[in-house]
């Protein structure tokens, strides 16, 4: 029995790595992604004041801070007694919508750029020291510097929602703190170029474009890569539209057969329970009524695509449209189709960020709304990497006695353990020697899902790792760094 | 000459800082003509290849694994940053400082609204993963730090300012609403 340790391979809350175990015949036997930091949110919040929670949570991760923000403040809505979703005064659901597309449209393009393009225009195995965002600024100096305007174009957006690029304060329990002044809304809308929303909708189009080619050009490689039906989760508008800001939740199964639909998720804990295991600290999450074996799932843009009907917007609908022809209307069960539904939500996000900035709502000082106060709330939203919960319990003295949170990357434990299993069986059995390749193929497998707080690991190149090969009595045969 | 090379490291943070640094937007293309990079995020280089000029860590030390991290940077670097609150206070990890760190198992594992099915009452548990600290330890409690960048997280601006001062032997001029703590 032979050990292969890969390395840190990420941070998905704190640090991550893979054991892959082949038999005496050099079988893959087993393979593990362990997550392996613990924070102990859910007991340390308990007893603060429950309006801190929106500027606690959001520092546990520094990627998509907003998304945390958000989620929390949602729920601290139902706390104040301001309802769900469209409780909110206009001027406060939608800032905080533009909040949220902001952060879509940083992220997205973050994810893209800085992480996986290496993988796709330099080439997964091309030369492991030039494979990051520095070698394709050499190569694709352009693209390079758009990356770094789209990020950045993102980060503007939710400045000036939240007022502050990391770790901002817009969102309060009930509302938002701040409108949005018309000076600050011409910035972000008729800014020079490149840094305007045009530019911005324009380069997000071009960019599934580009997608597009690169997968017309390497259709074998993209499709055969981690392709492995699942259920699919996501919130989803009443009428089934995409959005990443309110809904109720909808599953299906790799066919498309609705498997939970139109359910308020107040009740969440009716539907979804989640199961420990020894060897990571991430909890598996799964559906309920169909249990631990076949109830597990995928969130984030692969699902989201999978599970609403149309995308509110005209060029991300049509790109949506392109995109649904290939399966057949039937859901995409490709890993690394992700990355094409990612791209698809960049350019939607794009769009509403416009159309929300065109809204004169966001120039109004109705900002919060106040009601009977309730004792629990539930907060979800759809963060760049899928769904998020949230949920508060809180005493008389306004201390929170309760959090529970599922974050998206835990949404997505099972499938990329079974990703990791996948590509580790297709590249790894039968190889007494490991190659630099294939352990970078079991990453892009991992990176398809853009695990939490692991994309910033890589953010400007690769993921770092460490391969060890051991024997059965632990001695190491084998040792690649990268 | 050749280039300052500079390493940097996420230990128990949120990775804010490290987002921070990428907010210097398109300085980033000139940050590249200053110094190399070694061991980082940004690298693919996992274990020192040479001697370093500047350590940058964001996060304090919450586990085993943390604190060997830290104690490999101050090996190899002559100087380190503590990169925000995290790192220079512990931070919001630190919170669970004043509580056992069994009650935090516990209530994750056992306590959980939507954990119903742990009868056996697993903790996570196993030979990979590192083990968890009593506490939370800001940097400088384990090892010597010789600048400290307050924020949570540092400005971009800040974080640029200090790095460019360093590197060309400048004085460092930043005005005053840089320099705070959130
Ligand atoms: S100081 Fe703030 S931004 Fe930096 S790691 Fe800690 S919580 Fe994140």
């Amino acid at each position: 029995m032979q050990k292969v340790t890969i390395e840190p391979v990420t941070r998905v809350e704190g640090h991550g790595k893979v054991t892959i175990h082949l038999d005496d015949n050099l079988n893959v036997a087993q393979t593990r992604l362990h997550i392996v930091e613990f924070r102990g949110f859910e007991r340390f919040v308990q007893g603060r004041p429950y309006w801190e929670a929106p500027v606690l949570v959001q520092r546990l991760c520094g990627i998509c801070p907003v998304s945390h923000h958000l989620a929390a403040a949602k729920a601290l809505d139902v706390i104040v007694g301001a309802g769900t979703g469209h409780g909110l005064t206009a001027t406060g659901e939608k800032m905080r919508r533009l909040m949220h597309y902001g952060q879509m449209f940083q992220s997205h393009s973050l994810h893209f750029f800085h992480l996986s393009a290496p993988d796709f225009l330099l080439g997964y195995d091309s030369d492991p020291a030039t494979r990051n965002v520095v070698g394709l600024a050499v190569k694709f100096p352009e693209l390079a510097t758009k990356a770094v305007l789209m990020r950045k174009f993102g980060q503007e957006v939710i400045h000036f929602t939240a007022g502050k690029k990391i770790h901002g304060t817009g969102a309060i329990p009930g509302g938002i703190n701040k409108n949005l002044p018309i000076e600050e809304r011409d910035i972000l809308l008729k800014g020079a170029d490149p840094l305007n929303i045009d530019t911005m909708i324009q380069w997000a189009y071009d960019a599934v474009q580009l997608f597009k080619d690169y997968y017309m050009n390497n259709k074998e490689f993209v499709d055969n890569f981690a392709h492995f039906p699942s259920n699919h989760f996501s919130l989803v508008r009443k009428d089934g539209a995409l959005d990443f800001y309110h809904g109720v939740l909808r599953a299906v199964d790799a066919e498309g057969k609705r498997i939970l639909d139109d359910v308020d998720y107040q009740d969440y804990n009716h539907y979804i329970e989640e199961e420990v295991r020894s060897w990571s600290y991430m909890k598996f999450p799964y559906l309920k009524h169909i249990g631990k074996e076949n109830g597990w799932y995928r969130v984030g843009p692969l699902a989201r695509l999978n599970t609403c009907d149309f995308i509110p917007s005209k060029l991300a609908q049509q790109e949506f449209e392109l995109y649904k022809a290939h399966t057949n209307g039937k859901p995409n069960n490709y890993c690394l189709h992700t990355h094409w539904a990612r791209l698809i939500e960049l350019l939607h996000a794009g769009e509403v960020i416009k159309e929300l900035l065109l809204d004169p709502d966001l120039q109004k000082d109705d900002l919060v709304i106040k009601g009977t106060k309730l004792h629990k709330g539930v907060g979800l939203i759809e963060a760049p990497r899928g769904t998020l919960f949230h949920h508060y319990e809180i005493n008389d003295n306004d201390q929170i006695t309760l959090a529970n949170l599922i974050v998206s990357t835990t949404n997505n434990n099972e499938p990329m353990n079974r990703s990791v299993n996948y590509v580790a069986k297709k590249m790894m059995t039968g190889q007494s020697q490991i190659t630099e390749p294939m352990k970078n193929a079991v990453e892009i497998a991992i990176r398809a899902y853009d695990p939490c707080l692991s994309c910033a690991t890589h953010a400007m190149g690769q993921m770092p790792l460490d391969i060890k090969l051991f024997n059965v009595n632990g001695e190491i045969v084998d040792h690649y760094r990268s | 000459m050749s280039k300052p090379i500079v390493a940097t490291a996420s230990l128990a943070g949120c990775f804010g800082c490290h987002m921070s640094v990428l907010d210097i937007d398109d300085r980033i293309l000139q940050l590249i003509e200053l110094v190399d990079f070694n061991k980082s995020p940004i690298t693919d280089i996992k274990t020192f290849t040479q001697p370093c000029d500047i350590g940058i860590i964001e996060g304090g030390c919450c586990n085993s694994e943390n604190i060997e991290v830290l104690k490999d940077f101050r090996k190899n670097c002559k100087i380190l940053i503590s990169l925000g609150e995290c790192a220079i206070m512990g931070g919001l990890p630190a919170m669970r400082n004043g509580i056992p760190v069994r009650e935090c198992l516990e209530e994750a594992y056992f306590g959980g609204v939507t954990v119903r099915d742990n009868t056996e009452r697993i903790i996570p548990n196993d030979e990979e993963l590192p083990i968890i600290l009593d506490k939370v330890y800001p940097l400088h409690e384990i090892v010597k730090i010789d600048y400290f960048l307050p924020g949570c997280p540092p400005r971009a601006d800040l974080i640029w300012e200090a790095v460019v001062a360093l590197v060309t032997g400048n004085e460092l001029k930043i005005p005053y609403e840089l320099i705070k703590f959130d």
